[in-house]
């Protein structure tokens, strides 16, 4: 098997509140291969866009390790930091907010060139606009400023931003679901289009199953900062084995009106993620839940690379 | 087809002409505004009046007439004499020097300090903030004017020391201002952006914080110069502060309250002339924020 290009292991991000320590990402261990796309799903709040903020640095990470093409990053002094973040970058969910009101398109896609030091001052406009062509962006919308563009368009300046040095991961955090359908699907084409030139590896956080089914090779199932299931993103929608999953992928609005599934509904209340207590945090609304649910979990390999964190998933699954 | 050409040319005029300097953008929107300019130009020719004028007043600004003590305005004297027979209008065009350095300089020396410490505040947070506002809570406890007169009273009269007391009162406004803007900008996504494409901390201040939060500081400073020609004639009224004979708008205006009653024209020129740098930069200070503003173009 190849090497991964992202391995993740026993990760933890803790933030202190007035009220405790919130578990945002508790103890999550995956890997992403190169050029290849994960998807990782949940409610929000589960912890998603910090384990992506986490992985590329914005946060310090609380415990765990965190390696980039082998080499663990997990603490990383400030040049490597700086070398690290060339290959590391992030699309983000508000394409309003991600972009300095003001700084013209061109000025956003420029920065990051212009600080990797990497280009004379003649060549920056030249790669300005072979960035500003790879994202589709017209060349009359160079000294456009962002409220001057639709979403889908800024988008593509927080994209251009993104892949401008050519990075080999990125962590796309929710890029479409500010935007109308059909950007959205305009903006994953784009990605995806992106991706088969460079190669880029992807990790896709998002909360829309049909976006993450459409993108995703793999997919991490995420609740209350613990993953709960992570495999292929076929074996997902066909065989899912966690209960939580099951109830998650349950609420996809089906066009089928002979095979109609039905909807598992959850009963209670998200637990709060400041000070929880250990064992499943799925336990609370589970109807298969017992005892042994009250102990922490491990994540297991039930099916070849199909990977499960419930004791019980035999007994629901037989 | 040549057509076709022309207008690709036309295009890549246009693509051109676009691409000016952030400063003459600016001015370009503000020549739109006619308040805006109105204000700008009546400034402008204050500054030149300032500078011209040993050359242009009728009389030397200590020039004393007893003969003429209390004149009225009338064209030999066009805003009349003082209690020493001293020539209104001539003492007011020198007068402008003083008043206009004072109020401009202690301003901009207390929006830089006060942008500095505001910025670092507001950015970092966290103990620094803590620390560093309690301080700016004391100072601001203090009634401006008290401590600039304690200032002043301490270093001796004279103008840089008076620019210096007239500064500091300034800066905990300026702080308090600039830090409430960042607060407001400081979650923003592209502040990570910035960061994950390795933007330094300086950087991402000056480039990414600043330019988005320093329209309130914009029209303070504005509004700030007018009262700090005001604060400057108070401090010269009870004798710190610039010195006489040399005139000073806000000393002249205090000397005269005592005539007030029976000589109005003492008070009601030197007024006039606070009135009109104060007017002129509270409309420059408007314009100045909506052309500043990317978003309000057009």
């Amino acid at each position: 098997m190849e090497k991964p290009l992202i391995e993740v292991k026993h990760l933890k991000k803790f933030f202190d509140t007035p009220k405790g320590t919130l578990h945002a990402v508790d103890d999550v261990t995956f890997s992403i291969g190169k050029g290849k796309t994960m998807g990782v799903v949940g409610e929000s709040g589960c912890g998603k866009s910090t384990l992506g903020r986490t992985i590329i640095h914005l946060y310090e990470s609380t415990d765990g390790q965190i390696f980039f093409n082998g080499e663990d990053v997990t603490h990383v002094g400030k040049r490597k930091l700086h070398e690290l973040r060339e290959q590391m970058q992030i699309i983000f969910q508000d394409p309003f907010a991600s972009l300095n009101p003001r700084m013209t398109v061109e000025e956003t896609i420029r920065e990051p060139l212009e600080l990797s030091g990497k280009y004379k001052k003649n060549d920056l406009m030249d790669e300005t606009q072979r960035i500003m062509d790879m994202v589709g962006i017209d060349e009359r919308l160079r000294h456009s400023y962002p409220h001057e563009l639709d979403g889908g368009r800024r988008q593509r300046v927080g994209i251009g931003r993104a892949l401008a040095l050519n990075p080999a991961f990125v962590v796309c955090d929710e890029p479409v679901s500010a935007l109308d359908v059909s950007i959205q699907a305009q903006v994953l084409n784009l990605l995806q289009d992106l991706q088969a030139q460079s190669g880029v590896t992807y990790m896709f956080v998002t909360h829309d199953l049909s976006v993450v089914k459409h993108i995703s090779d793999n997919i991490c199932v995420m609740y209350l900062g613990q993953l709960v299931e992570t495999t292929t993103s076929k074996e997902l929608f066909a065989h899912p084995l966690h209960p939580y999953t099951k109830a998650l992928l349950s609420a996809i609005p089906s066009i089928d009106i002979h095979n109609r599934k039905k909807r598992i509904i959850l009963q209670g209340e998200i637990v709060s993620p400041v000070e929880p207590k250990p064992g499943c945090r799925f336990a609370a609304r589970c109807p298969y839940a017992t005892e042994k649910c009250q102990e922490p979990q491990q994540l297991r390999e039930v099916a070849p690379g199909h990977f499960v964190s419930c004791c019980r998933v035999e007994a629901i699954n037989s | 087809m040549a057509k076709t050409a022309t207008a690709g040319a036309v295009s890549k005029e246009k693509v051109r002409k676009k691409k000016e300097g952030q400063f003459s953008l600016v001015m370009k929107r503000l020549s739109k505004n006619k308040v805006a300019m109105a204000g700008l130009v009546i400034i402008l020719l204050l500054f030149l009046v300032a500078i011209l004028s040993p050359w242009i007043m009728p009389y030397a600004y200590d020039e004393m007439n007893m003969a003429e003590r209390f004149a009225s305005p009338s064209l030999k004297h066009l805003c009349g004499t003082d209690e020493m027979g001293r020539d209104i209008f001539s003492r007011l065009l020198y007068g402008a020097r003083a008043s206009l350095s004072l109020g401009f300089l202690a301003t901009i020396i207390s929006t830089i300090l006060g942008m500095i410490i505001g910025s670092i505040v507001g950015y970092f947070g966290g103990i620094v903030d803590t620390v560093v506002m309690r301080l700016v809570d004391i100072l601001q406890a203090i009634p401006g004017i008290l401590l600039a007169i304690a200032i002043s009273a301490c270093l001796g009269n004279g103008f840089t020391n008076t620019v210096i007391a007239l500064s500091i009162g300034g800066i905990p406004m300026t702080v308090r201002l600039l830090r409430g803007s960042i607060m407001g900008v400081r979650k923003m996504e592209y502040l990570e952006a910035a960061q994950t494409i390795n933007c330094s901390s300086v950087r991402i201040i000056i480039k990414h914080i600043l330019p988005n939060s320093i329209s309130p500081i914009i029209v303070s400073v504005t509004m700030g110069i007018g009262n700090t020609i005001l604060m400057a004639a108070s401090l010269s009224y009870i004798g710190l502060g610039v010195q006489p004979p040399t005139p000073e708008w806000g000393a002249m205006l205090s000397a005269a309250r005592t005539y007030m009653r029976d000589y109005p024209h003492m008070v009601l020129f030197p007024g006039i002339a606070i009135a009109l740098v104060v007017l002129s930069l509270n409309m420059l200070g408007d314009g100045l924020r909506d052309a500043l503003d990317p978003k309000l173009k057009q």
